[in-house]
């Protein structure tokens, strides 16, 4: 009501163009703008436009140096909701604004048929109730599917209150519905957000896990084709955690993640620096942005899911539960296992190869393959990788050996770059 | 020395029936000349001096993996001036070296797979930066327009994808040397244009440059990050380009500013809700 209210006199000079300053604005400190891995589609034979090919792409870059693939904007920035480390919390004193459903589909259209997007990023403030909130965003992407043959990328954020006849809808319509866990610990979370529950997040997680399966299930026992059960969230979903708000350590974060990535079977988690934002609440310190805290777990959330780690070894190459700044965290649990190097790059197993500092999943594959033609020597490496220099003390080649290069206790001095100088104040 | 004269710079076809055919009869790669003639596409191809018989191209058994195939269409597209001749020393090879393309480390395969990731990335970025501007509309379909200029000769590769996303609107990419039409569903190619083909405005750039603005968090400034994936020779093409050097120029006050600003009191919004709670 109280909304409803406001709204009229508010609202009714802003143009679109206002608008979308607002709403984008405050839709930035959301990280994701994934548009990769949902069904393959396109429009031809079809009236309407838009295509999905498996690998997503960046239509262009801020120089933040984030992809800018969606149309990331918020319904509205209205918040009956106070979390403290949001810039659309009730009390913040920020400009308001709310889209119709209208303008958004014809915006996202604009932009589709411009090249500028894959697609759209829907997110929005709880305004009146959940159920209300998530009905006008399931009424953008309706639209967008329904009225216009619409088939780009949609991402919805789901409202963890909202009924779940509202998620089966949003999950119908949308490549990836995603729910923010926000903080990694319930404690947390009851203290920076005092209206949302990690039981409730988690519930809706697990509800939207449900929806996935029931529809692969569905999809599978259809014997004819023709009769394909209605898709639901192809893309799957996605969570993001805010690092540096509350006093989580970095254990704490990958062991939550961990567990996100197990129970619910999440494609990402996304970490989000806790970024300064206008109008800060009081009880957060303005700080600088811990950029390369966020990228430090980046590497080790890639390690968990790719290279074979879990959380505790990776926590072996920090100290008291966070990741060493300066060096990434797979040479940091290199420098501390120097008892598993070196490996022999002519003989090793994958999984072996997987933990030598400098080498990925790509680069082992070539080597792997590359290595029945001949024994491999350090120039054959150099073509397959980016920095041989970088792996000298952890393999043996047919023609290099680092003896006890590897075991140097000046080696950990020798690799980690130098401290950044510090600038003047 | 046989030379072969090729339609095009991007001739694949041609290549690959000449290729087989002197491979059929073991001519050595040291032996073959190639070249492109591009004043007179197609009316010598590949019969002129040494009298390459194209037509018995499947006479002997020349095979290759599927992947060669796929790998050879790409790197023809690449402006590397040898890379017929090196494509053909690789089919040449491949005869008696079967497996030869799953060792990245030779010096051949090195430099045909880094071809063909030069190819794939230029396409990508091509889908990714062809920026549309709108022309009209005619019998109710919208007509669009865009000038790209890629690093290599991929309009070609690169079209198909605009075909799958936009069938029901008509559309031109024009760019230096090969323009790509989609007209009532029909796609035809055609010589280079100008950028002054297309108009130089349209009336969703605002909206899309305040986007572009907007979505820009001056906290977390990483140019770098930025010029990597979107290097500046796309910067000209790009419309919301024009931007970035004031917002970089204001990224350190506007965050300053942020830090230094004092706490305010919570909204009278806020108050009113928390009396109702």
């Amino acid at each position: 009501m109280f909304f409803r209210a406001r709204y009229p006199d508010e609202m009714a000079a802003k143009t679109t163009i206002e608008k979308l300053k607002i709403l984008a604005d405050a839709a930035k400190y959301d990280a994701s703008c994934a548009s990769s891995g949902t069904s393959k589609r396109n429009a031809i034979g079809t009236k309407g436009l838009g295509s999905t090919e498996g690998m997503g792409i960046c239509h262009a870059y801020a120089p933040d140096g984030r992809c800018i693939s969606l149309l990331k904007v918020l319904l509205t920035n209205f918040c009956t909701f106070d979390c403290r480390y949001c810039v659309n919390r009730v009390s913040s004193n920020v400009e308001r604004a709310r889209f119709t459903p209208g303008e958004l589909v014809r915006l996202t259209l604009d932009f589709y048929k411009r090249n500028y997007i894959e697609g759209l990023f829907l997110s929005s403030g709880i305004i009146r109730s959940p159920d209300y909130t998530m009905e006008q965003i399931v009424a953008v992407a309706r639209s967008l599917r329904e009225d216009h043959g619409f088939l780009g990328y949609i991402h919805l954020k789901s409202i963890p209150e909202a009924s779940p006849e509202l998620i089966a809808e949003a999950g119908r319509h949308a490549d990836r519905l995603s729910i923010n866990i926000e903080l990694p610990s319930a404690i947390g979370l009851q203290h920076y957000a005092p209206e949302k529950s990690t039981q409730t997040i988690r519930g809706a997680m697990r509800d939207v896990r449900r929806g996935i399966e029931d529809n692969h299930e569905a999809r599978r026992s259809r014997l004819i084709r023709k009769a394909k059960a209605p898709r639901f969230a192809p893309g799957g979903q996605s969570t993001q955690m805010i690092v540096g708000a509350d006093g989580s350590d970095d254990r704490q974060i990958l062991t939550s993640s961990t567990s996100l990535y197990g129970t619910y079977k999440l494609r990402r988690v996304y970490y989000s620096a806790y970024s300064p934002i206008p109008d800060a609440s009081a009880d957060l310190p303005p700080v600088r942005p811990p950029l390369q805290r966020e990228h430090r777990l980046y590497q080790a959330d890639w390690m968990l899911r790719f290279y074979g780690f879990d959380v505790e070894e990776i926590m072996d190459g920090g100290e008291q539960g966070m990741l060493d700044l300066a060096i990434d965290p797979k040479l940091a649990w290199a420098l501390a296992h120097r008892e598993w190097f070196p490996v022999d790059i002519n003989r090793a197993p994958r999984e072996r190869l997987l933990r030598v500092p400098g080498l990925g999943p790509i680069a082992i594959g070539k080597l792997i393959k590359a290595r029945r033609f001949a024994r491999l020597r350090l120039q054959d490496l150099a073509r397959l990788t980016t920095s041989v220099r970088k792996l000298l003390p952890f393999v043996e080649a047919a023609d290099w050996s680092p003896g006890s290069l590897t075991d140097s206790p000046r080696l950990a001095a020798h690799i980690t770059p130098p401290a950044e100088q510090l600038t003047l104040f | 020395m046989t030379v072969v004269t090729l339609a095009s710079q991007t001739d694949w076809d041609g290549w690959r029936r000449a290729a087989r055919s002197l491979c059929a009869r073991q001519i050595v790669p040291e032996a073959v000349h190639w070249q492109c003639d591009d004043a007179q596409p197609g009316l010598f191809a590949g019969e002129r001096d040494g009298c390459v018989d194209t037509r018995n191209g499947g006479l002997g058994a020349i095979r290759v993996p599927r992947s060669f195939l796929t790998l050879s269409r790409m790197v023809v597209c690449h402006r590397d001036t040898e890379r017929f001749a090196r494509l053909y020393r690789l089919l040449f090879r491949l005869q008696d070296e079967a497996g030869l393309l799953a060792n990245a480390t030779d010096p051949d395969v090195d430099w045909a797979l880094k071809c063909g990731k030069a190819i794939r990335r230029d396409r990508h970025k091509m889908h990714a930066f062809v920026r549309f501007r709108k022309v009209g509309e005619r019998d109710g379909r919208e007509r669009f327009a865009a000038w790209f200029e890629p690093s290599h000769r991929i309009v070609e590769l690169a079209t198909p994808f605009f075909v799958r996303r936009f069938p029901n609107m008509d559309w031109a990419i024009l760019t230096p040397d090969h323009s790509a039409i989609w007209q009532n569903g029909a796609l035809r190619y055609a010589s280079g244009a100008s950028r002054d083909d297309v108009p130089d405005a349209d009336r969703v750039e605002e909206q899309w440059k305040a986007y572009f603005a907007a979505i820009f968090n001056p906290a977390r400034l990483k140019v770098q990050a930025m010029t990597a994936e979107m290097p500046k020779k796309y910067w000209r093409n790009l419309p919301e380009a024009a931007l970035i050097p004031e917002l970089i120029a204001g990224a350190g006050q506007r965050t300053t500013a942020m830090r230094e600003s004092s706490v305010t009191e919570p909204s009278e919004r806020s108050k009113r809700m928390a009396r109702r709670r």
